[in-house]
């Protein structure tokens, strides 16, 4: 018995003690009928080979470990970051549980969400009684000012009609007839979440902009996209755009939502893009989108009104920032003040003060399509190559940007991006194509532990490490942030890789 | 004590009354106040969620691929349908084990069919056929498969069971097993817990042609635990310290062999009665093989299952049971007296599903502490009838509780801990209430066993005692 009070042994010791190794051993041969240990290390051999990255880049139906999720969860994010608004997906109740609990496990704040919770009754009949319940009930306990419903896939498997449901829901009383309940149908088997997204804030602006006269102003419309840096990349573009006096409104705005005090109140609201800003939106005289491809349906719409449009792909580094700059510099007719070029000049110092330990280093990356472009770009200007770009949610036409980009660069060369592949591919690409570094979201652990490349934490979800949501990735400053990360990854690698005393401690350095 | 109860039912009236009349009808049955004496916990269970009011409940595919399913390690579980479903269940639930992840295990992957709008207008079977001779191909070393059916199998027509038996042949008779799991079937996870403990006995037991007979008297196997941070480690070194053999772990860290060979067992042993009485059930009925709840919480309520599980055996068991008790009563006895000063008196709200909101009564009990609140995210009956004898007069009780239920119970009866999940805990620490996650053990645990019950006492500590609280209210 190894456990002890005073010193308690948590699952990170205890089963390292002798009873429990022994009993592991036992329990393995005697019970679990295990392959042979010289079978399975062959099988772990195989999986390293070309031969096996072959088969795998063959498969067609099976997807192992991808990296993206479905619509809904997205389109919950975008409601989330509006005035006092209860998203309401419409559907099987287990999907919402789902998407609070990943959102929580990324944010570590509260998501708060309805289902109708549909069952086979509704699957045969509709859900049609589930929408007339469910608004009513949410709406009289969660008083919000919205509720923005969206759907499951099994509410998209049977048809139901969401601008048919809500009216009717009106019509029985459900919520007041001028209640706004905007609505989006996100079936999870088309796209991803980035789709989710892109759906929910259409049928929002849809919601306050149809029909209406518009009367074109300066303001500036911005669209972060679906982002688990929300809450620091907002808040760093609401400072850009006042630092180059510039109104904006920022179309979804998280970042207080997932980013609420412990002082003994819980604030189920907070914040979020107001309802009345959201109305005035359409009197705007450009959308900005900070993610291409997170945005195309939104951006189309504001464009079909008469809008000007913008579109970026996650803007991190030191040119893709000098491009937003200047473009909303051009759109505006603002100049971009001594304060930011400040930044950009602190940037290329930090850069330059660090180049030499990035330069000609090899990095992997997986993630959302516009946040692999940025990043990307951003490594090649570091002086280092992304050999491996993968995006389970990218496509064909990402694909070509991503070509484009890296022929930009000398850093690009022999780099490959790799659209609608998963992280079971990219366990082959780390194998028979090793490169320095891994860049993405918490998953990757299980990459760093089989292939031992080291992983920096840049994605979502990232269950494993806390608060760096809270610290912007994009502009200047989030540039500033990224290459910290990379950075202190580097540095952490090179002094475990050099600490055997007597043997390596050599170029153990003090100063690097 | 009546003023108690006069009190609870009062809050819960207060409570009721946000409620449209309709939703107020169907939710006042599920909330009630515990009365010494009566045989249930005077709420209804089992039933369909009002719609719109934040549940916490899941649905029948998390009962199955996310609990029963899951965690056998040895086996490749398809999500099959679209992403999400896999994606946001994929390594949540701690469900421990040992194995070459990848290669001969697999319970910290995320296989899904990834089902696009060809598959739901053409159907998915062709595609399910391609995937498993995928998974053959690239994952020589699985010893079977299971389809996991998300929501839109069971409403495009699919054969999922044509699809499993044709490649079972082709494979050589390897175990692979539909599960019609649909997220839309049932009220909760609970649906899909039974759905999968029968495909258990449909697809396992029923398929076996050779039954073995090299058993021992003192064969068992663990049902229902997940091994959640280990949780069935530190329970099977205790029946093992006893003289006892088990031969399978239901499911945590368990393997197709375990569940294969659990018919030989002399007796089995249950810990979440909710998500596997099915399968102990009919292994009753069919095999005639007992089974016994027990309690591996706290102190007190492991020695009374070591005794109850002994009491199977023959004297040599018993005697070990004794022996293994009086082993860690040093360790508990220390623990006790450690922790105990530090939460006497402590209250605690309680909102888990399976067995938990009645299990762990007693290890807050052995630190004395008491649990004035507790529900079920998925009970039946039989759990409420189980929980009588376990809370005290005047404990209130939530049947699946709404988030608005939840905060105002907390706020009227201001406990010192509130033990819930993930969805719940972010809420009340905004509140400024200490919180414990109950499913996963706050990423902590084992809380199983005397090994665990340290851990336990340790983490409520933790939570209550920890100077954080003190600064959540503002001095300005």
């Amino acid at each position: 018995m190894s456990q002890n009070p005073k010193h308690v042994l948590d699952h990170f010791n205890l089963f390292r003690e002798p009873e429990y190794v022994e009993m592991f051993e036992n329990k393995k041969k005697n019970f679990e009928n295990p392959h042979p240990q010289e079978k399975v290390s062959e099988i772990i051999e195989w999986t390293k080979t070309q031969e096996y990255r072959d088969l795998n880049f063959r498969r067609e139906a099976l997807t192992v470990n991808p990296a993206k999720a479905c619509q809904p969860l997205g389109a919950v994010f975008a409601a989330l970051g509006f005035e006092e608004t209860l998203p309401f997906v419409h559907g099987s109740q287990g999907c919402v549980a789902y998407y609070r609990s990943h959102l929580s496990r990324h944010f570590k704040e509260p998501t708060s969400c309805v289902s109708s919770s549909m069952t086979e009754d509704a699957a045969v009949f509709g859900g049609l009684n589930n929408m007339i319940d469910g608004l009513a009930n949410a709406y009289a306990m969660y008083k919000p000012k919205m509720i923005a419903v969206s759907t499951t896939c099994m509410a998209e498997v049977i048809g139901d009609d969401l601008n048919a449901f809500i009216k009717n829901a009106k019509e029985k009383g459900s919520v007041p007839e001028e209640f706004d309940v905007p609505f989006a149908h996100t079936p999870a088997f088309v796209g991803s979440h980035i789709t989710g997204y892109d759906n929910a804030l259409k049928g929002i602006m849809e919601h306050f902009w149809a029909g209406r006269e518009r009367s074109a102003n300066e303001t500036i419309n911005v669209v972060m996209g679906f982002d688990g840096y929300s809450v620091g990349n907002i808040r760093e573009l609401k400072r850009i755009f006042k630092e180059m006096g510039i109104d904006a409104i920022v179309l979804s705005d998280v970042s207080d939502v997932f980013d609420t005090p412990t002082d003994g109140t819980f604030r189920m609201y907070m914040g979020g893009t107001r309802l009345s800003d959201m109305k005035k939106a359409l009197d705007s005289k450009a959308t900005v989108s900070l993610q291409e491809y997170n945005t195309p349906k939104s951006l189309e719409y504001a464009a079909h009104l008469g809008q000007k449009t913008l579109a970026f792909n996650y803007p991190v580094g030191v040119r893709a920032t000098d491009r937003f700059l200047s473009e909303l510099s051009q759109l505006t007719g603002k100049a971009v003040p001594e304060s930011l070029k400040l930044e950009r000049g602190r940037l290329v110092d930090a850069v330059a003060d660090s180049t030499s330990h990035i330069h000609g280093k090899k990095f992997a990356l997986y993630g959302d399509p516009d946040q692999m472009m940025g990043l990307s770009e951003f490594l090649m200007e570091l002086g280092a190559e992304p050999v491996h770009v993968l995006s389970t949610n990218g496509n064909k036409d990402w694909e070509e940007k991503m070509n484009a980009l890296f022929a930009s660069s000398p850093f690009g060369a022999g780099c490959h991006a790799w659209p609608g592949k998963d992280l079971w591919h990219m366990r082959s690409l780390l194998f028979t194509e090793p490169v320095d570094f891994l860049i993405g979201n918490t998953y990757g652990k299980y990459l760093e532990r089989d292939t031992g490349t080291p992983l920096i934490r840049i994605g979502f979800p990232i269950f494993d490490r806390h608060h760096h949501h809270r610290y912007p990735t994009v502009g200047y400053q989030g540039a500033m942030n990224v290459l910290v990360k990379i950075l202190d990854k580097i540095f952490d690698e090179m002094d475990k890789n050099t600490n055997a005393v007597a043997k390596t401690d050599y170029s153990y350095d003090i100063i690097r | 004590m009546s003023s108690n109860i006069e009190e609870a039912k009062k809050i819960i009236a207060e409570v009721l009354e946000v409620y449209p009349e309709k939703t107020r009808k169907k939710r006042e049955k599920h909330l009630g106040v515990f009365e010494d004496g009566k045989a249930d916990c005077g709420v209804k269970s089992n039933i369909k969620t009002v719609p719109g009011v934040m549940t916490i409940r899941g649905c029948a595919y998390a009962g199955s691929k996310g609990v029963v399913w899951g965690p056998i390690k040895d086996m490749i579980h398809i999500s099959h349908g679209p992403v999400g479903c896999g994606q946001y269940s994929w390594a949540a639930r701690r469900n421990y084990y040992i194995g070459t992840t990848g290669v001969d295990s697999f319970g910290t992957m995320q296989f899904t069919s990834d089902f696009q709008e060809k598959d739901i207008v053409f159907g998915g079977d062709r595609k399910l056929e391609k995937i498993m001779d995928e998974i053959e191909e690239l994952f020589p070393l699985n010893k079977g498969i299971t389809v996991q059916s998300e929501c839109p199998i069971g409403l495009i027509g699919d054969d999922i069971e044509a699809v499993s038996k044709k490649k079972s042949k082709e494979f050589g008779g390897k175990t692979i097993v539909p599960v019609r799991c649909e997220g839309f079937r049932g009220v909760s996870q609970s649906l899909g817990h039974h759905i999968a403990n029968d495909t258990i006995r449909d697809w396992v037991f029923d398929k076996q042609t050779e039954k073995k007979t090299d058993g021992t008297p003192y064969d068992v196997a663990i049902i229902g635990d997940y091994n959640i941070g280990g949780d069935a480690w530190s329970s099977r070194i205790l029946l093992e310290e006893m003289g006892l053999r088990v031969v399978a772990q239901w499911s945590g860290d368990g393997t197709i062999e375990e569940l294969a060979n659990t018919p030989n067992v002399k007796l089995n042993i249950l810990h979440c009665y909710r998500s596997m009485n099915y399968i102990s059930r009919h292994m009753e009925e069919k095999y005639g093989i007992p089974w016994v709840e027990y309690n591996f919480f706290g102190p007190s309520k492991i020695a009374e299952s070591l005794r109850k599980i002994a009491g199977f055996f023959d004297d040599t068991i018993k005697e070990n049971a004794e022996k293994v008790i009086a082993k860690y009563e040093a360790l508990t006895r220390a623990t006790i007296e450690k922790f105990r000063p530090r939460l006497e008196g402590k209250t605690v709200m309680l909102f888990v599903g399976g067995l938990r909101p009645r299990h762990v009564i007693g290890a807050y009990e052995d630190l004395g502490m008491n649990v004035i609140g507790t529900g079920y995210e998925f009970g039946h009956n039989d759990d409420y009838q189980r929980t009588t004898h376990y809370v005290k007069d005047g404990t209130i009780i939530y049947d699946d509780v709404t988030g608005y239920e939840f905060e105002k119970f907390v706020e009227a009866l201001k406990p010192d801990l509130v033990a819930s999940g993930i969805k719940e805990k972010y809420v009340f620490q905004k509140m400024g209430y200490p919180f414990r996650q109950m499913h996963s053990w706050d990423y902590s645990g084992p809380y199983h066993g005397y090994d665990g019950f340290a851990i336990f006492a340790r983490d409520m500590d933790m939570a209550i005692n920890n100077p954080v609280w003190q600064m959540a209210k503002s001095p300005f």
